[in-house]
């Protein structure tokens, strides 16, 4: 019974982590999915980028985590603004078909870039020294890396929460969601708007990339492996919401970590039996509207 | 999305145009002419086939999909474990995978064809996924990673064996190819057909004008995944070996890559796209094996940037403007 409880704890807590990652990584996603109506695949592609550049920034120039941390950030969001501008942006009419695959060519390319210059093996992750540890907590050891992860990602979904529900970036962020050509008749910039969300969504998908690449190991074959995940906590969660994907994302992360810990020889069946379920009970996700 | 100039359909000309058999015969002289190419040529061949059932449901029905090698994994390994089990013999195992897969398409399609978008893609990348990872822990049925193979495939009808240098398989992934080129033509010509570039081009009007848009997609979803069956037990036929690869979702991704190169929408898409990405990856694809991934992402997207039709559309273009500057 004690063994059962804390294999209980351990799992809750590890998918825990593991869904705030997924949550970090792919809220971007749902958000350009609803504000743009763009099927952006090589979303994994920034998160992967994220995780190169702040583990290079780690081992190469001895740079402090949080510090690489945010150099993925901004480095990623940039570079996204940039591939927005150039190709995105052209796209944004156009159907599915050729936003597909845009977004594969671009997964190609970024696959066989990251392995041109890293090789196939996975990153080394160097945690510093006041993540290595445990934490202590109602007299149960929890590994302090993944207690910071939960705890930043928190931060960050507060943070994020504030900005889309509160500010006026925001506002005009669920405005184009609801209804584009409304929002752009009343002045409101929308191509801007798209550029600078796209910006964000790339950026926390690098963070989340470099804050679990303990997790989700950083190697080139990363954008194809993780895509479908990031793909189920969309479409489970809804289009451009916050909270939907949050849901799913943590339901997705626990689950997941509870079959590979209990079920190891099913591998991840169980998660796409359940997804299917669901989205024949609910086409549009949990919090979609239909 | 395609634009009408390019769509054959059912309000062209159904007759055959004598160019229409160039590919048969470059088929038939290719076989006479480079004798040791025919392993490569039996996959291209596969290839087409597997590429025609996709540009049934992608190019005319409009249904994207990522996960189009379940069906033909499917296939192959059904047609595989039969060989192993029950009975050796080709055409049997050909009907019974094409009868599975089609069944496994059904039932999928039920499902995949009510949601739209992303939802539907990613339901196509699960269901593939499914079948990987069966495929990969049945290793009792399917040898798991390590493939399914020693079992021999009988003479086709008792008569013609399968060679070493795949002659025999060359001309047996021909036939069929052939067949299914021609179930698939007739499919485009006909008003089931115009229905489906219909549900393509304007989903809102075909409900307007009372069509069952899901059924035929149900139906067309059908078809393609028991002829994508079909091209996978023929290749388990010519290799007389299943790997898991067939299951893979860059198998899918290859597949939607070679058609998109050929242009889709349009028959012979199907059949210019795998011929030239085969050959091409035959050659340099051993020599810069990096290169060649960076060399695809780079070609679809300058394919989607600027020539949406493929080869064949930028021919259509070339075609249309020395016509234009003769008169």
């Amino acid at each position: 019974m004690q063994s059962f409880v804390s294999s209980l704890v351990s799992v809750a807590f590890h998918g825990l982590a593991y869904g705030m990652i997924l949550y970090v990584i792919s809220v971007g996603l749902s958000v350009t999915m609803g504000l743009m109506g763009f099927v952006n695949l090589a979303h994994g592609v920034f998160a992967m980028a994220g995780g190169y550049v702040m583990l290079t920034a780690m081992n190469r120039y001895d740079v402090p985590f949080l510090l690489a941390l945010s150099i993925a950030f901004v480095s990623v969001a940039a570079a996204s603004i940039l591939l927005e501008r150039l190709l995105y942006a052209r796209l944004y009419t156009a159907g599915d078909l050729e936003q597909v695959l845009l977004t594969i060519g671009l997964i190609f390319m970024a696959v066989a870039v990251a392995r041109l210059i890293y090789g196939t093996l996975q990153q080394p992750v160097h945690l510093p020294a006041y993540l290595k540890g445990q934490f202590s907590l109602l007299g149960r050891d929890f590994p302090a890396y993944r207690v910071f992860l939960i705890a930043f990602s928190a931060v960050l979904v507060a943070a994020l929460w504030f900005g889309v529900e509160r500010t006026r970036w925001g506002a005009k962020v669920r405005a184009t969601v609801d209804n584009r050509p409304m929002a752009q008749a009343i002045g409101i910039n929308t191509s801007r708007l798209f550029t600078i969300t796209f910006a964000l969504g790339s950026g926390l998908a690098a963070l989340g990339g470099g804050l679990g690449a303990d997790i989700t190991a950083i190697q080139p074959t990363y954008p194809f492996e993780h895509l479908v995940y990031f793909l189920i906590v969309v479409a489970i969660g809804g289009l451009g919401s916050l909270r939907g994907p949050f849901v799913a994302a943590l339901l997705i992360g626990v689950s997941d970590t509870a079959c590979k810990y209990w079920v190891p020889q099913f591998g991840a069946f169980f998660i796409y039996a359940a997804t299917i379920a669901l989205l024949l009970w609910r086409p549009a996700g949990l919090f979609g509207k239909a | 999305m395609i634009s009408p100039a390019h769509a054959a359909g059912y309000v062209s000309d159904p007759r055959m145009r004598p160019i229409e058999w160039l590919p048969w015969v470059i088929a038939v002289i290719c076989y006479f002419a480079a004798p040791s190419y025919l392993p490569l040529g039996s996959f291209i061949l596969i290839m087409i086939l597997f590429a025609l059932s996709l540009d049934l449901i992608l190019g005319y029905a409009g249904i994207i999909t990522l996960g189009h090698a379940a069906y033909f994994g499917f296939g192959a390994y059904v047609s595989g474990i039969l060989a192993a089990r029950v009975t050796a013999d080709p055409l049997i195992g050909l009907v019974v995978a094409a009868f599975a897969a089609g069944l496994l398409g059904w039932l999928t399609g039920m499902v995949i064809l009510r949601t739209r978008a992303l939802t539907l893609l990613m339901l196509t990348l699960a269901i593939t996924s499914i079948c990987f990872e069966v495929a990969n822990k049945a290793t009792k049925w399917t040898g798991g990673a390590d493939g399914l193979g020693g079992f021999a495939i009988k003479p086709i009808l008792g008569l013609f064996k399968f060679d070493l240098f795949n002659k025999t398989a060359y001309i047996y992934c021909l036939v069929f190819l052939f067949l299914g080129w021609w179930l698939v033509r007739r499919l485009i010509y006909s008003p089931f057909g115009a229905s489906l570039t219909g549900v393509r081009e304007n989903v809102v009007r075909m409900y307007a004008v009372g069509a069952p848009v899901y059924q035929r997609l149900v139906i067309v979803y059908t078809i393609s995944a028991a002829l994508a069956g079909i091209a996978g037990a023929l290749l388990t036929h010519s290799t007389q070996f299943v790997g898991l690869k067939v299951l893979s979702f860059e198998f899918s991704g290859d597949l939607l890559v070679m058609l998109i190169l050929g242009g889709v929408g349009r028959i012979y898409g199907a059949f210019v796209g795998p011929v030239v990405y085969l050959v091409a990856q035959d050659s340099l694809a051993k020599q810069f094996p990096e290169y060649w991934y960076f060399g695809i992402g780079l070609m679809l997207v300058l394919v989607v940037m600027f020539a949406r039709g493929g080869i064949l559309g930028i021919l259509d273009v070339l075609l249309s403007r020395f016509r234009r500057g003769k008169r």
